[in-house]
């Protein structure tokens, strides 16, 4: 039987009949047309798929699109606002934080988390919070750096606009 | 990877999800957090017709202190246990347990009852719920029902739970004064599973011998069991290195390590003793340095 679900997706509302078994990554990929998130390992490990659900960084291939009922889904297209990078985008491109760019969008994202939770990261900090995310071609090092200068951004624009 | 289609059931209420169980039985499949199950169901190993999500029951969630114990909802995430001020000042251990499970992803949907439920024999939960005795909270239609830990842990993912029951809470009894604890693990270094895992708590006297020590370990056995060996070679001994190496020495005794994939039997015995013998240490260091789990 199929279900009604409404899951706000990048601020967008949307309603779609489901059948249960369908994951979130799918509903975003195949019924959204959102190709941003990528499916990497399918076994919750990679961390390819990650996007924030309700604020919290997930895996978006563990979890059915009927869990999402209701929620506020941010994705990776949702990053950049009005046509200008995310501080997190422009310091993986700065830093060239990326080779072949799969695991990027859930990097990305897990960074998002990252910098609420810990504004101004230790290195062991990074690491640690990064360990849902796998890359194959960087071996993490400008990954590092971007998030460190995605941090300086951030802290620099809140700064600037009287955030704290 | 899909998994095999199933009906899905989202209860509001503890009672609602009781009747939901009642009416399904073998058919339906309780989900909490849905990180050990999900991928299961992708992998299609197991197959419900009915999945029973708790994720919505208000009761299951929160942590709360109950007199000298701390009270986790089942359906508490990692991620609430190991951000929550008041576990850090109650019950310290719980918090850095949580910290290491998984990643930042998975500690945000897994819960500590579907942890404990689901008794993988590398889940990191059930060394400290064996290690601190904690008992858990089941209710079925006909009442509540209280299960120690070392009771509750019966066989690879096996546990004491009974069919029409749902796991609602874990009480963990706070540490008494002078009591320094750890959790030290080996992660597998793409699931985080622990390869061995060693939850301990060491009580000392003013002279500095050992009254208690508690010490669970998961990983290595196939479900999280007490290192009884352990426990009895610190109990009333100097709690000093020459006596922590001795008592880590004896650290897989008593206990059913085999061969698997990961470690030939003798190695997984080492790395027993090895951590027993790190979690250790490192409460040595801290009653050395007074960061103790009451303060």
């Amino acid at each position: 039987m199929k279900h009604q679900v409404s899951i706000t997706v990048n601020g967008t509302p949307y309603s779609r009949d489901v059948e249960p078994r369908l994951l979130l990554v799918h509903f975003l990929r195949e019924t959204l047309h959102l190709t941003g998130t990528h499916v990497g390992c399918d076994t919750s490990q990679c961390g390819a798929c990650t996007v924030r659900m309700n604020g919290q960084a997930v895996k978006s291939c563990t979890i059915f699109a009927v869990q999402a009922n209701g929620a506020e889904v941010t994705t990776v297209e949702g990053l950049a606002q009005s046509g200008e990078l995310h501080p997190i985008q422009e310091a993986f491109h700065e830093c060239h934080g990326l080779q072949c760019g799969f695991c990027t969008p859930g990097m990305m994202m897990a960074v998002t988390q990252l910098l609420d939770r810990y504004p101004e990261p230790t290195l062991e900090q990074i690491k640690h919070q990064l360990d849902g995310n796998i890359c194959r071609c960087t071996g993490y090092h400008n990954i590092i750096s971007a998030v460190q200068a995605a941090g300086k951004k951030i802290r620099a624009r809140d700064a600037a606009t009287g955030l704290s | 990877m899909f998994p095999a289609a199933f009906e899905y059931h989202r209860p509001t209420t503890l009672d609602e999800a009781l009747a939901l169980l009642d009416e399904f039985g073998d058919n339906a499949k309780l989900m909490s957090g849905g990180h050990s199950l999900i991928p299961s169901m992708k992998l299609r190993l197991i197959q419900p017709e009915h999945l029973i999500d708790l994720g919505s029951i208000d009761a299951l969630k929160g942590i709360r202190l109950e007199g000298d114990a701390v009270v986790v909802g089942a359906a508490t995430t990692h991620w609430q246990v190991e951000s929550s001020a008041e576990v850090k000042a109650a019950l310290p251990l719980l918090c850095e347990v949580a910290g290491v499970i998984a990643d930042p992803q998975v500690r945000n949907r897994g819960t500590m009852g579907g942890s404990l439920a689901n008794s993988d024999p590398a889940a990191d939960w059930p060394a400290t719920a064996v290690a601190l005795d904690a008992e858990l909270v089941c209710r079925s239609k006909s009442g509540e029902r209280l299960i120690e830990a070392s009771e509750w842990f019966q066989d690879l993912f096996a546990t004491a739970l009974m069919d029409g029951e749902i796991l609602c809470a874990i009480r963990f009894k706070r540490l008494p004064p002078r009591t320094a604890a750890t959790y030290q693990k080996l992660p597998h270094p793409a699931s985080r599973f622990a390869l061995v895992g060693v939850s301990a708590a060491v009580t000392v006297d003013e002279a500095g011998n050992c009254i208690k020590a508690r010490v669970g370990v998961t990983g290595v056995h196939k479900h999280a069991v007490h290192a009884r060996a352990v426990e009895q070679a610190l109990a009333g001994q100097p709690f000093i290195p020459d006596v922590i190496a001795s008592a880590a020495a004896v650290a897989d005794h008593g206990l059913d390590i085999g061969s698997d994939i990961h470690f030939l039997e003798e190695d997984r015995r080492e790395l027993c003793r090895a951590y027993v013998e790190r979690a250790l240490k490192q409460i040595h260091q801290r009653l050395l340095d007074g960061d103790f789990q009451s303060k």
